[in-house]
């Protein structure tokens, strides 16, 4: 429904133009001129098409329970398809900034694409959040007033898998990882827990993004012999390696580790071979929380689906953005005030209530999961109200 | 990296090189003998592991699923070259790029709107799900040895078929001169469709085979895509003997890359390229 009245708005300002009528496209569809104008740019198509349509939904879920007025105001979506592509990012993000005028950006799912985003934010000085990319920058070096993330940095969940390692007693481990920033970032982070609580990387593995072919890597692996394994795959590399790493034989003396993503959303895919495997998130599948447990009956009601971490991410970006319009009574006029309620907001989230650091990251709990029967399911606290180094960020 | 830990690595190469002469076969078919540059060729890859996984589901079978896709490949293979490609032989490669690419995009929509853009997992067949232990800790799939195995004889019948036999003959004159063909009572056009048919059943039938230890997952055939292409180049256009050659050094490669040199593995294979393009700008084996 978004894209045909873009489509239809952008046909009509184009006419407007070519009459000679130079209008700005905003003024001709600004009935009552109240409402927000809310941005979201995120994959509709590609390998995170279901991923952009949760957070949608998420957010979109958070707006409807709010009678569909988020600080007593309306809301008006404009969407455009990031397609994970960073080429063209600053050109979508623009489209959304100087075209449609919106009050907020919304988005993405990719890191590379958000990068991207964050730094048209910047220069724009336009309101981003980010519901989903990991990327430590984002709420590093990056960092600017106008600019929050819901979801997590690529550091928190594998440092927290660092201090759960190390807990149980592995001294000498191997990581492997794409080699890309988001995978580096992990590894890094991981590290940094893991040998500060007096454990040792005894190689560090990388292979080009998004090569599958695995074989040498589980042939070095089963050489060194190490007490343990920590890696970082997501979607369908997830999926292979997992499954991989169980017909190699290596599962059984050599226990596997990861961040979350390893197994979200790839249980399907990886069946019996992920079975009791332990990971790191923000989020798990049964969180015996009041607040999770109706965003799961509300979410399943609207959308005839079960909700994921990405829905969840989606959901708490409106909340936020919600939580800023509500003490301007939505006047995004007032930015200074605004970006002050959602600095200090407790967001009532369906992960458990969470703040945010002074680089705009939640600092959150983290939670160590394990793999039963296609499901993430809650084993304890890893980390408790984790907040990201934020290193580089001068703000 | 000991003895045994080198034998391993080396049966890791081969393995893999073999199964991507297996995909890259079909294109230095289509390539080398049309004259198409076929960007599509990776989402008959993609379309073959698709195949397998919703055929299993449905047969509870690989087995049937690999013949019941292999059927439907040779059909698709012959459609799209009746009603698509055989007006691109006369045209340049600009015109096939464009439509090739387009196809990509086509499959790529087909596949998300009919099995959705999960990950899913194809199961190993229950006779082949034994692993063979061959160190302390490491144990090999027999379903990848199965896997080499088909690919090697799949290698030999190919070769037998454009060496030895008539049709073979037909194929390797057509590649040559097209008119000439013509002029002696060829039917070309259905020479040129078998070929093309044998080319998309041959990337399907490798994304088949693939599907158990690859799983099944959107944008698959982009990735197997720019390999092939790189084994076609390498193995000199349309031979498939080069391809074979070619596509086992690139396994090599790749393999003792990650190994010895892991932070340039992703350089290895096309330094190999440009080594080999340098020494023999035709690529190794230059016809069939």
């Amino acid at each position: 429904m978004e894209q045909g009245f873009n489509r239809r708005r952008f046909l009509l300002s184009t006419a407007g133009i070519a009459g000679g009528l130079a209008l700005p496209a905003a003024p001709v569809f600004a009935q009552g001129a109240k409402k927000i104008r809310v941005g979201l740019m995120l994959p509709y198509t590609g390998t995170y098409a279901s991923l952009g349509t949760a957070i949608t939904n998420g957010f979109k879920l958070a707006v409807d329970e709010g009678g569909g007025k988020l600080g007593g105001r309306e809301i008006e979506y404009f969407t455009v398809d990031d397609e994970s592509d960073a080429a063209k990012a600053p050109e979508n993000a623009n489209k959304l900034i100087k075209r449609d005028n919106v009050d907020v950006l919304v988005g993405t799912v990719h890191s590379g694409v958000a990068l991207a985003m964050a730094r048209v934010a910047r220069e724009t000085n336009t309101l981003l959040i980010v519901p989903n990319a990991g990327a430590d920058e984002i709420t590093g070096p990056l960092c600017s007033p106008n600019i929050f993330r819901t979801s997590f940095s690529a550091w928190q969940p594998s440092y927290a898998m660092g201090q759960v390692m190390a807990d149980r007693k592995h001294k000498n481990v191997v990581t492997l990882a794409w080699k890309y920033s988001f995978g580096e970032q992990s590894v890094a982070g991981f590290k940094e827990a893991f040998e500060k609580a007096g454990g040792k990387v005894v190689k560090e593995m990388y292979l080009p993004f998004p090569n599958v072919e695995f074989q040498p890597y589980l042939t070095e692996i089963a050489a060194l012999k190490p007490d343990a394994v920590f890696v970082f795959f997501s979607g369908g590399g997830a999926v292979k390696f997992v499954r991989d790493y169980a017909t190699a034989g290596l599962r059984s003396s050599i226990p596997l580790y990861g961040p979350g993503f390893v197994t979200d959303g790839t249980l399907e895919g990886q069946g019996e071979a992920a079975e009791g495997m332990l990971t790191t998130l923000h989020y798990a599948d049964n969180l015996d929380l009041p607040k999770s447990k109706s965003f799961k009956a509300a979410y399943f009601k609207a959308f005839k689906m079960q909700p994921d971490v990405f829905a969840v991410q989606g959901y708490d970006a409106a909340q936020l953005f919600a939580a800023g319009l509500a003490q301007v009574n939505g006047d995004v006029g007032k930015r200074a005030d605004m970006i002050k309620a959602m600095e200090t907001a407790t967001i009532d989230s369906p992960r458990g209530a969470f703040t945010l650091s002074k680089a705009h990251n939640p600092v959150q709990d983290i939670y160590l999961r394990k793999v039963e029967g296609k499901e993430n399911k809650f084993v304890s606290v890893a980390a408790k109200a984790l907040a990201d180094p934020a290193r580089g960020c001068r703000m | 990296m000991d003895f045994s830990t080198f034998l391993i690595q080396l049966l890791n190469a081969l393995q893999y090189g073999l199964l991507l002469f297996l995909v890259a076969s079909g294109l230095t078919l289509v390539f080398g003998i049309m004259g198409i540059i076929n960007l599509a060729h990776g989402s008959f890859y993609m379309m073959g592991a698709y195949m397998a996984f919703a055929l299993t589901a449905l047969s509870g079978n690989l087995l049937v699923a690999i013949l019941v896709g292999i059927a439907l490949s040779v059909l698709i293979g012959f459609l799209l070259e009746w009603a698509l490609f055989s007006r691109l032989y006369k045209r340049d490669h600009l015109d096939q790029v464009l439509l090739t690419y387009g196809l990509i995009l086509i499959f790529e929509e087909l596949r998300s709107l009919l099995v959705g853009d999960d990950v899913h997992g194809v199961p190993i067949p229950e006779l082949l799900s034994a692993s063979i232990q061959l160190s302390e800790t490491l144990s090999y799939p027999v379903y990848r040895l199965f896997m080499s195995a088909v690919c090697i004889l799949l290698a030999i019948v190919m070769y037998w078929l454009i060496r030895h036999t008539r049709l073979g003959m037909m194929i390797r004159a057509g590649s040559s001169n097209r008119e000439m063909v013509q002029a002696l009572g060829i039917n070309i056009d259905l020479i040129y469709r078998i070929v093309f048919g044998l080319g998309v059943t041959l990337a399907a039938f490798a994304g088949m085979l693939a599907a158990p230890v690859s799983s099944v997952y959107p944008g698959m055939g982009n990735q197997v895509l720019i390999i092939c292409f790189v084994v076609v180049v390498i193995g000199g256009v349309g031979s498939v003997w080069g391809a074979l050659v070619a596509a086992l050094l690139i396994g090599l490669a790749d393999t003792f890359g990650k190994v010895i040199a892991p932070d340039y593995a992703g350089l290895a294979v096309y330094v190999l390229m440009a080594a080999v393009l340098l020494w023999r700008p035709e690529g190794i084996f230059r016809r069939i």
